[in-house]
């Protein structure tokens, strides 16, 4: 069987015959240069240091089909429960790698929330001026999404706006053309004094297998507000590669929760680049894991001015044979004074097969700076077990509630009641609990 | 209700209790005191189901039921119900949560439907009144930060909500000043009644005026050396407990 590398080098020609005079542009040329960076470089290996409990192999093994020839048409009365609200938020709506207008609540009013390829034809000189400049570096993942980059969800909020609901980023897929690669990349742009709130879900909604590389870049202008969420839930037959990068220019703030419930394998790589004095991020991330599960987290922070705040706590809970890797990396760069940051890494083991390797990475180049970094590996308290038993409830309930308690802290974090809700009911039913966790 | 014959105990293959043989009938208050390390609080756990526990011989039957093989939350349901020496803080459950969920477990293993919320709220009101507790407790983590005060007066409300038909109190009155050990004995004595009982562990005799007991029992060594009236409590205390270790020996 032909390798999804050499199937993936193919494509590309395929594709570029499809973008016809597209391909004189300079957003093409960064495609180029990525896909041979790509060919060069091929899918990471535990070789790499950053991929060293990470074996990528067996999920590159599938049938993948590169672009997704049939259109599955869904109703939104199939997918509703997936959303926050019916009315109440944008929603960029994607089966199949596709845009699907139907189901999505776009806006060019105010501000742009729509598609990349929507970007491309209305704001070319917004993606010609951000499009690759966060996701930098040599790493093949994001130079394989690079060479693809065509569809995605487009954020731009222009100085001053406030996006009154929050934004729902959905990929569905079908599973109608068989086993799917998708390669989503998105481009999230605030400029001075904007807001606003991102919610990015995956889902596979059939029995085929999906992989996901998506990318998404978020530039954070002066004194802007994002709170970016994930929730990532998906099938036992779902991979997904996440890598997301995020620069933030002076007092702006950036909250990025990452909160992964399901999917066989999950790679979530995220970085922030705190450029200007005064920036803030806050990291939240709630694991829980169950059967053969897979996640890893690779966080890093760049401080790169000073006074800069960075924040993060990651908490998660392993059961059966699940397995994680949290690697946090706080970098702080000669003349990034006054900088604070903080990194809390909690996990508890429940599963007697389960395993975590856990590695915060503190580099710091200045020397007036509070950093701190504290992890933990530890079972479910025996003693707090008995005495929710003694009061009658029973073993497996008391276990579902200390390890949502264990949790809290991270979902308390999370401004949006709604969501907070949400999250608890998708933890109460993935410890098949039925009474409410939180209240 | 209660018939403990003969039970010896051990944690660790370190003997614990020595041939412990009580018996409580409905509507009787029951003390148990004796020196540290005597095993007050070991006998205490062991009727609750606590696992770390190994029963080396001898019975404990609760309303004709044998407990030995029975999870912590089975003897629960059945009436059983601990009042900790040391409550355990958990944060991140709310002390609403945690009662509105053990309630309706309760409910739950009796085959009932859950409460109404409503009615839950009325009833935690009631008894929250009862034990003169700040409004703002139920939406605190529970346990977490409370004074020693708090946390016993929190597991008396427990106890005033779930009604047991067997209520143990682990050294209830320790690390209590005056006031709170009489709001505690208040909420004690306003659950007594004919077909309830309760066992009081205690090092001190001070609870027993607020919880008079109708009998007394002197542990030592893992054995029940000495039983008797409310006297006997009055006479430990004058005394201490070292004539009785000595006819014990």
């Amino acid at each position: 069987m032909e390798s999804l590398k050499d199937r993936l080098i193919s494509s590309f020609i395929v594709f570029e015959n499809e973008l016809k005079e597209e391909t004189r542009s300079e957003l093409h040329s960064i495609r180029r240069k990525a896909i041979s960076l790509f060919e060069n470089e091929g899918f990471p290996t535990v070789r790499a240091e950053d991929w060293r409990y990470t074996n990528l192999k067996p999920i590159l093994k599938g049938d993948y089909t590169v672009f997704a020839d049939r259109e599955h048409p869904l109703e939104f009365g199939e997918i509703k429960r997936f959303f926050l609200h019916e009315i109440d938020t944008y929603k960029i709506v994607f089966v199949d790698g596709r845009y699907s207008s139907w189901l999505s609540t776009t806006t060019h009013h105010n501000y742009d929330i729509c598609t990349f390829s929507a970007g491309l034809r209305r704001h070319r000189e917004v993606i010609d001026a951000y499009f690759s400049k966060a996701a930098r570096g040599n790493r093949s993942l994001v130079a394989l999404n690079t060479a693809f980059a065509r569809e995605g969800a487009f954020i731009r909020i222009p100085a001053g706006k406030v996006v009154e609901k929050p934004v729902e980023i959905m990929h569905f897929s079908t599973g109608a053309s068989g086993d799917a690669l998708n390669q989503p990349r998105s481009l999230v742009v605030l400029e001075e004094g904007a807001e606003a709130v991102v919610i990015e879900r995956h889902l596979n909604l059939g029995s085929s297998r999906v992989l996901t590389n998506t990318v998404t870049e978020i530039f954070a202008g002066r004194s802007s507000k994002l709170n970016y969420l994930k929730i990532q839930n998906d099938t036992e037959t779902s991979a997904l590669l996440d890598h997301t990068s995020v620069q933030q220019l002076r007092d702006s703030r950036v909250d990025v929760g990452t909160f992964s419930f399901g999917g066989s394998f999950v790679r979530n790589e995220l970085e922030f680049q705190l450029e200007e004095p005064g920036a803030n991020c806050e990291m939240l991330g709630l694991t829980l894991l169950q059967g053969d599960q897979f996640v890893d987290h690779h966080t890093g922070v760049d401080h790169l001015a000073p006074n800069c705040n960075s924040d993060e706590i990651y908490k998660g809970v392993y059961d059966d044979r699940s397995r994680a890797v949290f690697n946090g990396k706080i970098m702080v760069r000669p003349g990034a004074q006054k900088t604070n940051a903080f990194q809390q890494n909690h996990n508890v083991l429940i599963g007697e097969q389960s395993s975590v390797d856990t590695k915060p990475q503190l580099e710091i180049f200045a020397d007036d700076v509070k950093c701190s970094h504290g992890c933990t590996v530890g079972q479910l308290d025996e003693e707090a077990l008995f005495y929710l038993r003694s009061r009658g409830i029973p073993a497996h309930e008391s276990k579902a509630l200390l390890l949502y308690a264990f949790g809290e802290d991270v979902i308390s974090k999370v401004d949006l009641p709604e969501l907070r809700q949400r999250l608890s009911r998708i933890m109460a039913k993935k410890l098949q609990v039925d009474f409410e966790l939180s209240l | 209700m209660l018939k403990i014959q003969d039970l010896h105990a051990s944690i660790e293959g370190q003997p614990i209790l020595n041939g412990v043989t009580l018996e409580l009938k409905p509507g009787e208050v029951h003390a148990i005191m004796g020196p540290n390390g005597s095993g007050k609080s070991t006998l205490a756990n062991i009727i609750a189901g606590r696992d770390e526990y190994t029963i080396e011989s001898g019975n404990i039957e609760f309303e004709g039921v044998d407990l030995s093989e029975l999870s912590p939350e089975e003897r629960a349901h059945l009436g059983i119900f601990l009042s900790f020496q040391y409550p355990v803080e958990i944060p991140g459950v709310s002390v609403t949560n945690f009662i509105k969920t053990a309630i309706n477990q309760h409910r739950k293993a009796r085959g009932q439907e859950p409460m109404e919320a409503k009615d839950m709220l009325r009833l935690m009101r009631e008894k929250m009144e009862l034990l003169e507790m700040d409004k703002g407790f139920l939406s605190r983590s529970l346990n977490e930060g409370f004074s020693g005060g708090e946390k016993k007066r929190n597991e008396i409300f427990q106890m005033a909500l779930l009604e047991p038909k067997l209520a143990i109190l682990d050294e209830t009155d320790s690390g209590l000043d005056i006031d709170a050990l009489r709001i505690v004995a208040q909420g004690v004595n306003a659950l007594r009644s004919p077909d309830r009982a309760i066992l009081v562990i205690t090092h001190y005799q001070r609870l027993l005026d607020y919880i008079r007991p109708d009998f007394v029992h002197v542990l030592h060594k893992g054995r029940i050396v000495k039983s008797g009236d409310k006297s006997l409590a009055l006479e430990l205390e004058k005394r201490g407990y070292d004539w009785l270790k000595e006819t014990a020996s």
